[in-house]
């Protein structure tokens, strides 16, 4: 392999979960509040993946006291602790930005089994 | 003695700072650069040192390159650049330019050949605007005039169609983000001139030397 790859693969964080658009997932963010940092949790469903290697991102969308949410996060950034697959999702397309235009019962997705 | 080395433009990507921001950089395969000659004053007029680098079969160089080269004792070597020397301490002949003269958080300055772009029109190359596409305007992109008539000439420096790129570009005051001594990888943050596989000189930056 080249060496520009390899200095990419360098950057990029192994044991990434495989998950898809569709899926519930919940993020794992390192937050610095006040000098001091802990871990927030941000849980909803991936609506877009995009990128390849260190640049790579995803999506997640989830709906807050009423309100859709949505957080770009890069995939093999450190500041992303950990990310847990909930709930597998069966969808047909790989960007799903139809949820944002649907509310309640058209807004499910089919679980894949 | 200089601060500087010669290397290979390999590409660009990102890489994570430990605050978790990403940055994009260059990567550079640079040197190790042996130095293949010493310039002074009393015989050159002037103080530099030269490097080398990018070994090639003997076969591929000319004689003149050959034994300039085998005075120095070192490999066949495809490209050689100058640096100048300010402080007036010089390497011995033979010495090796590693990665690791440089070391994360200097500053440098790149300099490469430019991608060529070709003869491009005024539009592209100089950013005059356009006249209308439609309404029977027939003035397109066009350079316009080529001055007042009075001076029954056209002024030198007159911005005009002509060839873009290919030329030689410093940017200056680059950071650099990472160096790999054991792999010969230098990763400045920022874009470089040139295409990949490019030849890039990267010395200390002048306006930090200014500063300092």
């Amino acid at each position: 392999m080249d060496l520009l790859h390899l200095v990419e693969q360098e950057s990029m964080r192994q044991g990434r979960p495989d998950f898809r658009p569709g899926d519930t997932v919940r993020v794992h963010v390192k937050v610095i509040e006040g000098g001091r940092e802990r871990i927030q949790v941000f849980e909803g469903m991936v609506i877009r993946k995009r990128g390849s290697g260190p640049n790579a991102t995803f999506t997640v969308r989830k709906i807050s006291q009423g309100i859709g949410v949505e957080r770009t996060f890069p995939l093999h950034s450190p500041r992303v602790d950990a990310v847990e697959v909930v709930r597998k999702g069966q969808v047909r397309r790989a960007k799903l930005y139809y949820l944002r235009n649907v509310v309640g019962k058209a807004a499910r997705v089919k679980e894949k089994r | 003695m200089p601060k500087g080395i010669l290397g290979r433009k390999l590409g660009m990507t990102q890489v994570y700072a430990e605050d978790g921001r990403a940055v994009p950089v260059t990567v550079i395969e640079a040197g190790p650069c042996p130095v293949v000659q010493v310039k002074r004053k009393e015989t050159d007029g002037y103080e530099a040192i030269q490097l080398g680098f990018d070994p090639v079969p003997e076969a591929r160089l000319n004689k003149p390159a050959r034994g300039h080269l085998s005075k120095a004792k070192v490999k066949p070597l495809r490209v050689l650049r100058e640096l100048r020397v300010e402080d007036g301490q010089f390497p011995e002949v033979g010495a090796e330019i590693k990665a690791d003269v440089f070391s994360a958080g200097d500053r440098v300055d790149v300099i490469g050949t430019s991608k060529g772009r070709g003869f491009l029109g005024a539009v592209a190359r100089h950013h005059f605007n356009r006249g209308p596409m439609s309404h029977g305007s027939m003035y397109h992109r066009r350079p316009g005039t080529g001055g007042a008539t009075d001076p029954q000439r056209v002024f030198k420096g007159r911005r005009l169609p002509g060839r873009v790129g290919n030329a030689r570009v410093t940017v200056r005051n680059l950071r650099i983000e990472r160096v790999d001594p054991e792999r010969n990888l230098i990763l400045v943050r920022g874009a470089v001139p040139g295409v990949r596989g490019a030849y890039v000189l990267l010395r200390a930056a002048r306006a930090a030397a200014k500063k300092a």
